[in-house]
């Protein structure tokens, strides 16, 4: 693997970076925490739009794998000054960094980093931490991780998610997290089905590898393995895709009534930050709390392996 | 580590590998003063199952139980960024810690020593072990590094030009040791 900018992965090389954040996790309990893999490679967080969780997940790995990690911030670098992604991203491989992990608002803006990359800097390796509303991919990665944990615990090595039935739920046209999951999940042999408003699903949503619907309630009388509830991202939604939140609420929130309808066994999710009494009643909130952090934990893990496999290996000119 | 071709040389049979195990074994109980504190940690691939074999020779000599499990040195090898990435194996260390305990690393083949280099700093980051003995099934000399085994099953000197290659029941289907012609692995 050369770069990891979609979760378009096969299954062996989804599994083999599982399997390899297994490991990852695994070091989280030793006495020194510190793997000396990336020890002299550079990684730069390059991050052109807000995010606490991802950031510092990515800075933990790279610093945990003994890599020299650098967070640079849309509005402390000289994108603020005018300066182009382009320009940015060449500067930035320019100071000989090995790994650039990057987060752009705009969709396409890893891939096309990659591509600026390839003639001048080819043994740079581009790690997508979210474009647009394009992908997402080691927040799926982490979610088949925890999920596959979840069901299959310790002895999770080696396995896919074969037969899981996960309701995706929320605005899935704006969401890079629904995007990367329906294309990994399935993948590993999920069921996947997307749970939306109309308006709220993505153009050409029929050609996916996934079931979709406009009736949660229907979806959750399918008493599903896991139910992945997405943040109503306020800051992507141009225009009105609902008539008000009361609307959304009644139709697509988990509400008290819809969690008690859940069987206990169905594992809740949601990639963070909660939007609690809209997306998520505070009761089912609570009740995935522990989930969530899980998800948190499990975020540096794979981030190390996905790092690990992608900066680690020989230098590739 | 390849196929037997034909120019391999068998030199070690299934017999022998319970023969030298067993004097192994003895040999730790003798020098462990009875092995009290003794953990088995084999190095992947092919030390995991040698290490098992170990472990229950042990257990029957001493009557109890001896822990084992597995070391995996991947991320430690001094030649990781000059070969494509390497998966990682996992690592698992019976009881959760190396603190207080005799570590014996078990491997198949004691070559430069490089690995067991790695497997001595994968080690300080799990904890501070008493003491650290490595035992090996066969030693083909050509160190490049200060280190030596505590327990050998077979010296096998050998030329930089052949490859000593290891057959395990486990995962290979059959115990041998062959010699062959070709580049040393």
């Amino acid at each position: 693997m050369k770069h990891l900018l979609t979760a378009a992965l096969g299954r062996d090389e989804a599994i083999a970076l599982l399997d390899s954040a297994e490991d990852m996790h695994e070091v989280q309990s030793h006495q020194l925490k510190k793997l000396p893999a990336l020890r002299g490679r550079t990684v730069v967080n390059a991050f052109f739009e807000n995010s606490t969780r991802t950031r510092s997940s990515f800075e933990i790995a790279g610093k945990w794998l003994s890599a020299d990690v650098i967070n640079v911030s849309g509005s402390s670098s000289s994108v603020s000054k005018g300066e182009s992604l382009r320009d940015t991203v060449l500067t930035l491989a320019a100071m000989g960094v090995d790994g650039i992990v990057i987060r752009h608002g705009d969709s396409g803006a890893a891939a096309l980093t990659a591509d600026w990359l390839a003639a001048s800097h080819p043994q740079v390796r581009v790690l997508n931490a979210g474009d647009g509303a394009h992908e997402h991919p080691t927040q799926a990665l982490l979610d088949a991780f925890a999920l596959r944990r979840r069901i299959h615990g310790t002895a999770s090595r080696g396995k896919g998610l074969d037969g899981v039935r996960i309701a995706i739920v929320g605005d899935i046209a704006h969401s890079r997290v629904a995007r990367s999951n329906a294309l990994l999940l399935p993948a590993l042999g999920a069921e996947v089905t997307l749970v939306a408003p109309p308006t709220l699903l993505p153009t050409g949503v029929e050609t996916w590898n996934t079931q979709v619907t406009t009736d949660l309630d229907a979806a959750i009388a399918q008493q599903p393995d896991a139910v992945m509830m997405l943040r109503v991202q306020l800051e992507r939604q141009q225009g009105a895709f609902v008539p008000s939140v009361g609307d959304y609420i009644l139709g697509w929130s988990l509400t008290d009534a819809r969690h008690r309808a859940l069987p206990e066994s169905t594992v809740l999710m949601h990639p963070g930050p909660l939007n609690r009494g809209l997306e998520i009643s505070s009761k089912a909130a609570e009740a995935m709390q522990s989930a969530v952090l899980e998800q948190v934990t499990s975020g540096v893990s794979v981030r190390m392996a996905a790092l690990y496999a992608l900066v680690a290996g020989e230098d590739q000119a | 580590m390849t196929d037997a071709s034909v120019d391999a040389k068998i030199v070690l049979h299934a017999d022998d590998f319970t023969r030298m195990l067993k004097r192994i074994a003895h040999e730790i109980l003798e020098s462990e003063r009875g092995a009290d504190d003794v953990i088995l940690l084999g190095i992947p691939s092919r030390g995991v199952p040698l290490a098992s074999r170990l472990g229950r020779l042990l257990a029957e000599i001493a009557g109890r139980d001896i822990p084992v499990g597995a070391l995996d040195i991947t991320m430690h090898r001094d030649d990781l960024r000059a070969k494509p990435t390497r998966a990682i194996q996992p690592t698992e260390i019976p009881g959760g810690t190396v603190d207080g305990k005799t570590v014996v690393l078990v491997d198949d083949v004691l070559f430069s020593g490089r690995t067991v280099r790695a497997a001595l700093d994968a080690l300080a980051d799990l904890g501070r072990p008493t003491a650290v003995r490595l035992a090996v099934l066969v030693d083909r000399g050509h160190r490049e590094l200060p280190i030596r085994a505590d327990f050998v099953g077979k010296n096998l000197p050998s030329s930089r030009d052949e490859r000593i290659s290891v057959r395990l029941v486990e995962s290979d289907g059959e115990d041998h040791v062959a010699i062959e012609q070709g580049p040393a692995s």
